[in-house]
């Protein structure tokens, strides 16, 4: 129950920040920053957890994205309902992917190249066929009722959001104390000497993967509710790939709160150039390219890792080793 | 009497056209340390990998409790209580020691809780209780290898494979380790111990199995093997046995 | 009724392309099969050269073909500088490090160009652009003419760098057995960098060859990349025959496909097969067994 005061406290922060801002601009901005710590948080179960890079994430927020937009658009289902099937869509394509990937065994670079195939394929085929709107795209029906999963106020959509990621908070601490994350983690540190220990390597990570997908997959759900549209280019663009990947490896893969601290930063970071210079295509991107060179090259842990190595460095300086905890059974 | 515990029957691997294992045949009883010895390259870590899952076997049988486990995959094996070391040691680097232990304990144990107590009661029997919460990779060679045999300890198995556990030892380290590996066995593992180290399997196994060019050319006692020509010809060469013999008169 | 000479001529069309897919997938193969890492940068420095071309021309008025002199060496400098600078030393030991530094470049360089240049699409107009030989039953372009004899020299001069100068058995030595190559005195990290550079001197190289038929953006070498990684895993990672017969064969099938399936289609059939090679025989019909 301790370990999850901090999200407490941070998800309680946080979600005090529209009784004081009321600007809808920052509003906005919080609110995709928090989408993007969403799709990020599910890129971290997979990738920083359990050491396999995505490099085609895009295809679960696409996939859930879709699978809303054409429920409600075309078939005209209920926006929560479609939203819960758009998670569960976006956990389909991650078992796919996944169970295709793993079970040819598929490590790293070759993970990496067909999961980016995957979400390419993806999205010519969405940019051509005609059910997802091919070159157009599927535009919601404006219906802001609470029903519709459409708010007046974006106030209420930054709460839905932060519900989301404090939920995806506690999915990363839940998995950090339990049998499979543990599981996982020895499965990214060393594949081989997990499995002599008794690791199901290919099934740990199918399930980080499905864990991962539909956690990515709400975040697309997320946005094609807030902008009411959705197209191939916006559902399996690789900027969704990029920023999945980039938020967690810059605030700290494998930790619970990297992907929120990340997007933050990267966020941020995206926002205060387009101030300066002007809202000029490409600079965001090009900016988080060279973050994360930068931060690769020298801080590979991320800014939470980073932190805590100072913290542990401090920590031996000034507190004796702990001893072991008395009455635990000896041999 | 009943079946040993692992019995390898005629096992052989292929590698395009090299035959690394040829015909190999082996049993392990239970409270037993077995070993396997032999010069380099004759086919003792790929048998030890046929054996725990990690490569088929192209001709030959692996039969463990009476049942046939050939070809099953490595975490199904361990499930059954198989476990093993390797020879290049490898420690989840960026983990704790008792994380690193954890791992193996989880195997039979759900619960964190009941998970970590195992890794701590298993961390202080193999000597490292003062270094349980230092990155493993701080580790010297010695607390590495003991981290090896603590973390294939934690799975609880029956039947302990150990890859050159001694390898890089100093004498007086690997006087303090085997009083470790003969308690286990006492306990009712059973034990295969590939080793290099003569002094040590001269002194702790009882059964010796020696492996050349991936044929098993002898196999008795430690005392038997030793004197055995083959096994002199074996490691020293052709013709070493008649010229040791001519040179002792 | 489909004439078997319009299939011919969609298939010679195809060769022509493919000759330099080759070209990038070779420059593409050669680091993998040295650094043993995939350059998801690839795209984003073809597009790079395929600006310095335009430029090249439009600024000095240099012909591509002439303007290889230039870039090649230019471009062989920089992939030097970013592999022996950069990306060697991010990888901290871990090659999925490596992964996500060539990632970062290619972000920041495509980016960069599409900020300094916006994504207008530029073309240079050529004299000989348009020229095309006769065979009666199709025209060829004289510039994919050009290209296909030209790549093929490349990849004769590749070989015999390899086979002949000293840099060259080093850098099959490092690829070979690297820890053996460096007690042997290489110095593995300026191998590393050569050979990164002259992957990269590869692209510049295919930039100039296709300028003349193709167009500029910032994100035209992404078109590209990927086919060439399917090429490269078809071929298997670090094979050079590999990679021209992948080029070759990818480019037929881009060309048929296209012409029954339609352009878009036909790159999904590539990038299928792609992911149908990846999963059944990663090694591809020439590279080593993983």
């Amino acid at each position: 129950m301790k370990a999850f005061l901090p999200i407490a406290i941070v998800v309680a922060g946080l979600a005090c920040v529209p009784l004081f801002v009321h600007s809808n601009v920052v509003l906005n901005f919080l609110l995709v920053t928090l989408m993007i710590a969403l799709a990020g948080q599910g890129w971290n179960i997979l990738g920083g957890y359990g050491g396999q890079y995505s490099f085609g994430h895009a295809a679960f927020f696409g996939a859930g994205a879709y699978t809303t937009a054409i429920l409600q658009a075309h078939y005209g289902v209920n926006a929560w309902l479609g939203f819960v099937a758009g998670v569960a869509a976006g956990a389909a394509v991650g078992a796919i992917i996944g169970g295709l990937a793993f079970r040819a065994g598929l490590r790293s670079s070759y993970f990496a190249l067909v999961t980016l195939a995957f979400a390419e394929v993806l999205r010519i085929l969405t940019s051509v066929a005609p059910i997802t709107g091919a070159g157009v795209g599927i535009l919601i029906k404006l219906d802001l009722r609470a029903q519709s999963f459409q708010f007046q106020s974006r106030a209420i959509f930054y709460f839905v959001i932060l519900a989301l990621v404090a939920i995806a908070l506690i999915i990363a601490q839940l998995l950090e104390r339990s049998r499979f994350g543990v599981w996982l983690i020895a499965v990214r540190e060393n594949e081989d000497a997990a499995m002599a220990l008794g690791v199901d390597a290919t099934a740990v990570k199918l399930g980080a993967m499905i864990v991962s997908a539909a956690i990515t997959a709400a975040a697309g759900c997320f946005y094609v509710q807030y902008f009411l549209f959705i197209d191939a280019g916006i559902a399996y663009g690789t900027w969704i790939s990029i920023e999945a990947l980039l938020t967690p490896i810059i605030g700290g893969v494998g930790t619970v709160f990297g992907a929120l601290v990340g997007a933050l930063v990267v966020k941020s970071l995206g926002e205060g150039a387009k101030l300066v210079t002007g809202d000029v295509p490409g600079l965001d991107l090009m900016i988080y390219g060279a973050v994360l060179v930068l931060v690769i090259r020298f801080a590979p842990r991320g800014i939470v890792g980073a932190l805590a190595d100072i913290y542990a460095h401090v920590t031996r300086r000034f507190v004796a080793p702990r001893k072991p905890a008395a009455g635990v059974a000896h041999g | 009497m009943a079946e040993p515990l692992l019995m390898v029957e005629g096992v052989s691997r292929r590698f395009g056209g090299l035959l690394a294992v040829n015909a190999a045949s082996l049993s392990a009883p239970a409270t037993r340390i077995t070993a396997l010895i032999g010069p380099n390259g004759a086919g003792k870590t790929t048998l030890f990998a046929v054996i725990s899952g990690f490569l088929r076997p192209s001709a030959g049988r692996v039969r463990y409790a009476g049942e046939d486990v050939t070809g099953e995959p490595p975490h199904r094996l361990a499930r059954r209580g198989i476990a093993r070391t390797f020879q290049i040691v490898q420690p989840f680097a960026g983990l704790t020691v008792r994380d690193n232990i954890l791992v193996g304990a989880h195997l039979r144990h759900r619960a964190r809780a009941a998970a970590l107590a195992i890794a701590e009661e298993i961390g202080h029997e193999v000597g490292l209780g003062d270094v349980l919460d230092r990155p493993a990779h701080t580790l010297t060679v010695s607390g590495r290898k003991r981290l090896e045999l603590a973390r294939a300890l934690a799975t609880g198995p029956k039947l302990l494979l150990l890859d050159e556990v001694l390898a890089g030892l100093n004498p007086s380290e690997i006087r303090d380790f085997a009083p470790v590996i003969r308690t286990f066995c006492a306990g009712g593992i059973a034990v295969v111990m590939i080793e290099h180290v003569m002094q040590a399997v001269m002194s702790l196994a009882e059964h010796v199995y020696v492996l050349a060019e991936g044929r098993v050319i002898a196999a008795g006692s430690p005392g038997e093997v030793a004197a055995d020509p083959a096994v002199v010809e074996a490691y020293l060469g052709h013709g070493a046995a008649a010229k040791l013999r001519s040179a002792h008169g | 009724m489909l004439s078997p000479l319009i299939l011919i001529s969609a298939v010679l069309n195809g060769l022509l392309i493919g000759a330099v897919y080759a070209l990038v997938a070779l420059g593409l193969t050669l680091i993998y099969g040295v650094l043993h890492i995939i350059n998801f940068a690839h795209g984003a420095l073809l597009s790079a050269a395929l600006f310095a071309a335009f430029f090249a021309y439009q600024k000095l008025g240099l012909d591509p073909y002439l303007a290889t002199f230039l870039l090649a060496p230019g471009f062989f400098a920089l992939g030097y500088a970013l592999q022996r600078f950069i990306i060697g030393p991010a990888s901290h030991g871990d090659d999925r490090n490596m992964l996500l530094v060539t990632l970062g470049l290619a972000v920041l360089i495509e980016n960069a160009l599409l900020y300094a240049f916006r994504a207008d699409t530029r073309t240079i107009d050529l004299a000989y652009g348009f020229r095309s030989i006769d065979l009666g039953f199709t025209f060829l372009a004289v510039p994919r003419l050009i290209s296909f004899v030209a790549v093929f020299a490349v990849a004769l001069a590749l070989w015999l760098i390899m086979s002949f100068t000293d840099t060259g058995k080093a850098i099959r030595a490092v690829a070979k057995e690297k820890l053996g190559a460096e007690l042997a005195g290489i110095d593995v990290a300026h191998i590393y960098a050569m050979t990164f550079g002259l992957g990269t001197a590869c692209v510049a190289l295919a930039a100039c060859l296709l300028i003349p038929t193709y167009y500029v953006n910032p994100s035209a070498g992404n078109a590209f990349v990927l086919i060439a990684f399917t090429i490269v895993v078809l071929g298997g990672m670090g094979s050079v025959p590999g990679a021209l017969i992948g080029g070759l064969l990818i480019g037929v099938v881009e060309s048929l496909g296209g012409f029954f399936f339609g352009e878009s289609l036909g790159q999904v059939g590539i990038f299928l097969i792609f992911i149908a090679v990846l999963l059944l025989r990663p090694r591809g019909l020439f590279g080593a067994s993983a």
